[in-house]
């Protein structure tokens, strides 16, 4: 098999066989359903329901704030509880509007099915737009925007993300080898939309089976199914470009500057659910797997279950939780509590128990250049970051802090247990706090 | 021998006064005064004035398009020194020293988390809001610390910042750094204050903190007039601050305290019996 792949990054045990062959699963509805107005990057969505409200699954709850952004949806029918800070998994109270489900989990009748075929390019945007469609690999990224190329940038490839390189998470492998006409339907939308030809499905090797499976059903569609080498953070944009294309994403470019549009194949299948049934972004399929967890599952989750029923689901704790991971344990977001919902965003949720985490206190760093050489932007974390604990920010900006992907690479294999990503975090901040101040 | 004397010497004599024209004829004219001014400042480049260092201070004062009272280091002294050089009369501010409002150390207050990044707390603040349970409280990694230009700042070993009375000049550029406002400025010579900087109701306050403010009104009606209280916190009105006191043995939590009788405890900034005024403060 050719293998293709990128320079940098390592391959940490993928752990991915505990859920690999489970099959999805639905989820059945918590007692409440914790839905954030804020679930993307851009503005937060402004909720537009009151309390006692009576609410269809599918029908708008909190409208888009500008262009990035997209309006939240109602995850099932029921009656608005309550509309206050709820914890967030960005690790505080934030707004949330509070559904309790009626059990009928009704759509909106408003919603109507379209065929694709008979709509153009704006339209299919804009119905993409009102269905609330953001990257489902994890960034929340309003999915409109990436479909908007500014005039003058031409788009000639379209690479599905299915690469899944984080460990742990076996979700998009599931909906890669279950629901692949949902996937193929929003290959052709994407297809229209942008109005490509060439389109690259890139997916691990160690996926085996969704490769052969994927590489039977697109057969006739005209898509390639790229096989990559297992390697970490092969799902990041710009470094699965380099992969399937052998295109370079200039510094501080977006994909759209070499002629790729990336799009994640959960979000596709969402794309395809948006127009040809016009049902908005009200659920996604999320791995709740780790040592911490009885059974690991596959599981078809409606936005705003909180996290603690999910592992109910799954056949509750196994022992005392050490750490919450929401996503990826690469890039994942450690959480303060199981009342925490999952978004929008969730591809995950891990659990981890204290004797699963190796804890060690950061040492001297003793220029080993480890970090260096799985940097896969090819940036000197150690340098950056020893400038961003000293804060001079000019510093850090001319080894080009600014490109780091925050992919964890460096401080996953710092040998001294130094927190890079987080110094370097530190000092984009710094970076950007003076641009805005210029 | 000597042709090569001559001819060194001789470039030398023609460059000197080459030099020596160009001086003359390119010369910079200099207010006096400013070189005077910044003779009389304290030279630590500290930046309380809004200047990044003394000389950008020294030349506003002396155009004269700033106050010349604004450099807090310097103190009355200096304040009076400007004032001579530019023949105005001193108008001194009153001296102001920073005070961390918090008690709630490791001890005493908890975390939310355990946090294992980098030891800087606006590194912390950006997850989750810090790990400290309390979203005021002092988060004790020493960015204060690092800021201060006159090593006036310490940690103590549980993780809490005590600000020496004596060698803070209120420069404020501790104020500036710190991500959670814990640190404010009050006047050198109110002793008094309420250690504490949580928004939080008293129920609130008490799961995460034995030292923290819990909005009871007893100081409050113990000494009205030196006393406010909002958003559930109580603070000294510093204009009244001299009857502060009365309510220090009163406070049910203990976090109004009184800096002349033996505060900070377990600080190297060994507790002043009386109200240490510095010697250039009036």
């Amino acid at each position: 098999m050719n293998l293709k792949t990128f320079a940098g990054g390592l391959h940490p045990p993928d752990n991915k066989k505990w859920s690999a062959d489970k099959p999805i699963e639905l989820c059945p509805l918590p007692e409440e359903l914790i839905i954030p107005a804020a679930q993307h990057i851009g503005a937060p969505a402004e909720i537009c329901v009151a309390v006692g409200d009576t609410v269809k699954k599918g029908q708008m709850i909190a409208q888009a704030k500008g262009f990035v952004s997209v309006p939240i949806h109602a995850s099932t029918s029921g009656e608005v509880i309550a509309i206050e800070p709820r914890l967030h998994p960005m690790g505080r109270p934030l707004p949330a509007v509070v559904i309790k489900p009626d059990g009928q989990d009704q759509w909106d009748d408003s919603l109507k099915p379209n065929d694709p075929e008979q709509l153009d390019s704006e339209t299919l945007k804009s119905l993409i737009r009102d269905a609330g469609i953001v990257g489902m690999g994890g960034a929340t990224f309003p999915t409109h925007v990436k479909l908007s190329p500014p005039e003058g940038k031409t788009i000639d490839t379209l690479i599905l993300n299915g690469v899944e390189c984080e460990p742990y998470l076996t979700a998009d492998h599931r909906l890669m080898l279950e629901q692949s006409e949902r996937l193929i339907d929003g290959i052709r939308i994407l297809r229209k939309i942008l109005g490509v030809k060439d389109t690259i499905i890139g997916i691990e090797a160690n996926k085996p089976d969704a490769i052969e499976h994927l590489n039977k059903e697109c057969a006739p569609h005209q898509i390639q199914i790229q096989p990559l080498k297992v390697q970490y953070p092969q799902g990041a944009e710009k470094q699965l470009i380099d992969a399937c294309t052998s295109r370079q994403v200039p510094s501080g470019g977006l994909p759209m500057d070499c002629g790729v549009v990336v799009q994640n194949v959960g979000t596709c299948a969402a794309i395809s659910d948006a127009v040809r049934l016009g049902r908005p972004l009200v659920e996604r399929v999320a791995t709740v797997t780790g040592p911490g967890i009885k059974e690991p599952k596959n599981l078809l989750v409606a936005v705003g279950t909180p996290l603690q029923h999910l592992v109910d689901q799954c056949g509750g704790l196994n022992g005392e939780p050490a750490k919450i991971i929401m996503g990826g344990p690469m890039m994942g977001q450690a959480q303060l509590s199981l009342e925490v919902p999952a978004i929008r965003g969730t591809s995950g949720l891990l659990i981890f128990r204290e004797p699963d985490l190796q804890v060690r206190p950061a040492g001297p760093c003793i220029r080993c250049g480890r970090c260096v050489s799985v940097c896969p932007i090819h940036l000197q974390p150690t340098t950056i970051a020893a400038y961003a604990r000293l804060d001079l920010i000019d510093e850090a900006e001319h080894y080009n802090a600014l490109d780091c992907i925050e992919c964890g690479c460096c401080t996953y294999i710092c040998p001294a247990a130094l927190p890079l990503v987080q110094s370097i975090r530190h000092a984009k901040g710094g970076i950007m706090a003076k641009r805005r101040k210029l | 021998m000597l042709a090569a004397v001559l001819s060194i010497g001789g470039i030398g004599l023609v460059a000197a006064a080459a030099l020596g024209l160009a001086a003359k004829k390119f010369a910079v004219e200099v207010d006096p005064r400013e070189l005077a001014i910044l003779e009389a400042l304290p030279g630590a480049n500290c930046g309380a004035c809004g200047y990044p260092g003394c000389a950008g201070y020294a030349k506003a004062v002396a155009e004269g398009t700033i106050s010349p009272n604004l450099c807090t280091p310097g103190g009355a002294d200096t304040v009076e020194a400007i004032a001579k050089i530019m023949g105005i009369e001193a108008i001194t501010a009153e001296p102001q020293v920073a005070v961390v409002l918090c008690q709630g150390d490791n001890r005493k207050a908890t975390q939310k988390y355990r946090y294992l990044g980098l030891t800087d707390c606006n590194a912390a603040q950006k997850i989750a809001d810090g790990p400290k349970t309390c979203p005021g409280g002092c988060l004790g990694m020493g960015s204060c610390q690092r800021a201060c230009p006159f090593g006036a700042i310490e940690m103590t070993p549980e993780g809490l910042a005590v600000i020496s009375r004596e060698k803070c000049t209120g420069c404020t550029k501790c104020v500036a750094v710190c991500p959670r406002q814990v640190i404010k400025m009050t006047p050198l010579e109110a002793v008094t204050h309420v250690l504490c900087n949580s928004h939080d109701k008293g129920a609130a306050v008490r799961k995460y903190c034995q030292v923290g403010c819990i909005a009871c009104q007893i100081c409050k009606k113990t000494a009205p007039e030196a006393y406010m209280i909002e958003d559930f916190l109580a603070r000294v009105e510093y204009p009244q601050h001299a009857q502060a006191v009365a309510a220090v043995e009163k406070c049910p939590t203990k976090c109004i305290r009184d800096f002349s009788s033996g505060y900070p405890e377990g600080s190297s900034f060994a507790p002043p019996t009386v109200p240490v005024a510095k010697d250039n403060a009036a």
